[in-house]
């Protein structure tokens, strides 16, 4: 690699994935966390929403990248960027780095995100780091998580040092082991995230900022493949990192039958299906369902774990939850060393009286001394 | 003759490894290595074209990891494979994934292809960048996350779906051109005898030398992501375990201190 004067590259990019002009949630997550970045940065670093599309598509878009904090938009507009493809989006935001050298760029890990950045990354011939589910800038910050969620020994590292490279945590080894990786000798940084697990800003309808259109250079022949047709698949959209309560269903279930009784609990507690992914590999349930390393990560107000033994593939990706329920025959089932209330028992006779009990909460809580 | 190239990896079957909950670090003892199931679901695919006409079709697995990885290239040929290839050198050792593409690209680069597959991601990583990164580091067009595929009668080009969260793209694309494959795109066959004992059939090991590869672009010194720290999650404190004389007692419970906790 050739040298890079590190002092030219500056602010915080996001790749503002849209999809048929609407702007991917994991999206404006970045452009959160983007922010909290840039304070650590310092140097009056900017976030920046990079936007990437049509004309028709990208031309409403940079209002919501200001509402949910973007200092600035850069929209790169064709008519051959309408449909994602490798080759003319990878084509596009190298030549927007060579331009304007960011010193970060964050991209979701969605299936276009992990299919663009690696590519991206090739070509700029920099480091990149996949499906991150926390970053830092401060080593003072990058302390303060590892001591509050991690078992590493932060004795030796300085609060007060000034490196200001960014830290990128991420799951390896299905979920077994967390590693922080860094980029030091190759600018932009970059990281794929995984979605639902930054924080969004609260929107202020009111922001707003300067809008950059940049021109790439870009022909019908830089485009190797076609995308003959898009299918939405016909069964309902499945929305695990936004939902408040997910009701998940694992191995315990004793067959593909077991999810028609999740789906009606998750029906009556307005909740979505989830499974494991035993359940996923064994076809009981589509692998849109999947919670865990290799699946998605959740963070719902309550997850139902039933009949989910909780390997660490799958605490990985749910274990933030803010409360966990474990309904499970076997007592010694490791889901119950992370769940917050646990349940010894047939999830065949305990979930259908958790139905019953539902809409009876206030009489049972005031019942409760 | 169609030459198609499937790169593979070895990986230790990461729903095997436990964590010592004592010290906190891996126990990695005993537990087994594997082919990358994306990998098997990329060779599979590839044996799939080959079946169409076996005798000019070959097939070629390439991968790169340490002598003992032949175990897993053995299975490889065993599924059916014509041969395979190692890349084995302590100076492509601590590779990450933009070293590791350009060390397998000039793996690559020694051979005939017309396609190359690989599995969407190993599961010791779960990075998905080693094949986009390949294909970049030798021009190809590229498709990920392949759940179906056709190839054309006249081999110029395939024609795949493309999973996404919510459905699937279907994309054609010329040939030569490299796909990583999901495991949704087929189900992978068993070893067979043929395959076990066809002499003809070899495993060719290389060092970094023989397959020209600039030194200063692998290795763990040329990789541009490094290691600050790794540590293990901390375990979350046990919570409250509930019990009863009848599943509606317990049921009641739940229900009651969810809503007592304003959790609903």
């Amino acid at each position: 690699m050739s040298e890079v004067n590190f002092a030219e590259y500056k602010n915080i990019w996001v790749f503002a994935e849209q999809r048929d002009g609407k702007i991917m949630n994991v999206a404006l997550e970045l452009i959160g966390e983007g922010k909290r970045l840039a304070a650590e940065l310092g140097d009056d670093a900017k976030v920046v929403a990079l936007l990437v599309g049509s004309e028709e598509q990208v031309k409403d878009l940079p209002k919501e990248c200001f509402t949910y904090g973007a200092d600035m938009v850069y929209t790169v507009t064709d008519p051959l960027l309408e449909k994602y493809t490798t080759d003319a989006y990878c084509s596009v935001i190298t030549q927007a780095i060579q331009k304007f050298k960011p010193e970060i760029i964050l991209y979701g890990a969605t299936h276009i995100g992990r299919d663009l950045a690696p590519r991206v990354a090739g070509r700029a011939n920099v480091g990149l780091t996949a499906d991150c589910t926390h970053l830092d800038i401060s080593l003072a910050k990058y302390i303060d998580f590892a001591e509050a969620n991690t078992t590493l020994n932060t004795a030796g590292l300085d609060r007060n040092d000034p490196d200001k490279k960014l830290k990128m945590t991420r799951p390896a080894f299905g979920g077994n082991l967390m590693a922080t990786i860094v980029s030091p000798t190759s600018r932009p940084q970059m990281a794929t995230v995984r979605p639902g697990v930054m924080q969004k800003l609260e929107p202020n309808p009111n922001a707003t900022g300067e809008v950059v259109e940049f021109k790439p250079v870009l022909t019908e022949a830089d485009l190797r493949v076609k995308v003959l047709e898009i299918v939405k698949s016909a069964k309902e959209l499945v929305s695990l990192t936004e939902a408040d309560i997910i009701c998940s269903g694992g191995r315990g279930l004793g067959g593909p039958e077991g999810f028609e009784l999740i789906q009606k609990f998750a029906d009556k507690v307005g909740g979505v299906v989830g499974s494991s992914r035993a359940c996923v590999d064994a076809g009981w349930i589509g692998h849109d369902h999947q919670v865990g390393q290799t699946g998605t990560t959740v963070k719902p107000k309550i997850y139902f774990a039933c009949g989910i033994s909780g390997a660490i593939q799958h605490l990985a990706g749910m274990q933030n939850s803010e409360c966990i329920v474990a309904i499970n025959k076997d007592p010694d089932a490791p889901i119950f060393e992370v769940a917050d209330y646990g349940i010894v028992g047939d999830l065949y006779k305990v979930i259908p009286e958790i139905m019953d009990a539902w809409d009876n909460a206030e009489a049972l809580a005031d019942a409760l001394k | 003759m169609f030459n198609i190239i499937v790169c593979a990896k070895q990986v230790p079957d990461t729903n095997e490894i436990k964590i010592n909950p004592e010290t906190g670090s891996l126990i990695r003892d005993g537990v087994p290595s594997i082919l990358n199931p994306d990998d098997a679901n990329a060779l599979e695919e590839a044996l799939k074209v080959k079946d169409t006409d076996p005798d000019n079709i070959h097939v070629t697995v390439v991968s790169m990891g340490p002598p003992q990885a032949q175990d897993m290239l053995f299975e490889c040929i065993a599924m059916g494979a014509d041969e395979a290839v190692l890349l084995s050198d302590r100076a492509v050792g601590g590779s990450d994934t933009w070293a590791t593409s350009n060390a397998i690209t000039a793996v690559i680069k020694k051979l005939p292809f017309d396609m190359i597959f690989s599995g969407r991601q190993a599961i010791d990583g779960d990075t998905a960048q080693v094949g986009p990164q390949i294909a970049e580091k030798l021009d190809l067009p590229l498709v990920t996350y392949v759940q179906k595929f056709e190839i054309a009668s006249d081999k110029k080009s395939v024609k795949v779906e493309r999973q996404l969260e919510d459905g699937y793209e279907v994309i054609e694309a010329p040939i030569p051109c490299m796909l990583t494959c999901t495991k949704e795109l087929n189900t992978p066959r068993y070893m067979n005898m043929a395959g076990i004992f066809n002499p003809d059939k070899k495993i060719t090991v290389w060092s970094a030398k023989d397959v020209e590869v600039d030194l200063t672009t692998v290795g763990l010194k040329a990789s541009p992501t490094n290691v600050f720290r790794s540590f293990t999650p901390k375990p979350k404190g046990k919570g409250t375990m509930l019990s009863g004389d009848t599943e509606k007692d317990v049921a009641q419970k739940l229900v009651g201190s969810l809503k007592k906790k304003h959790v609903i």
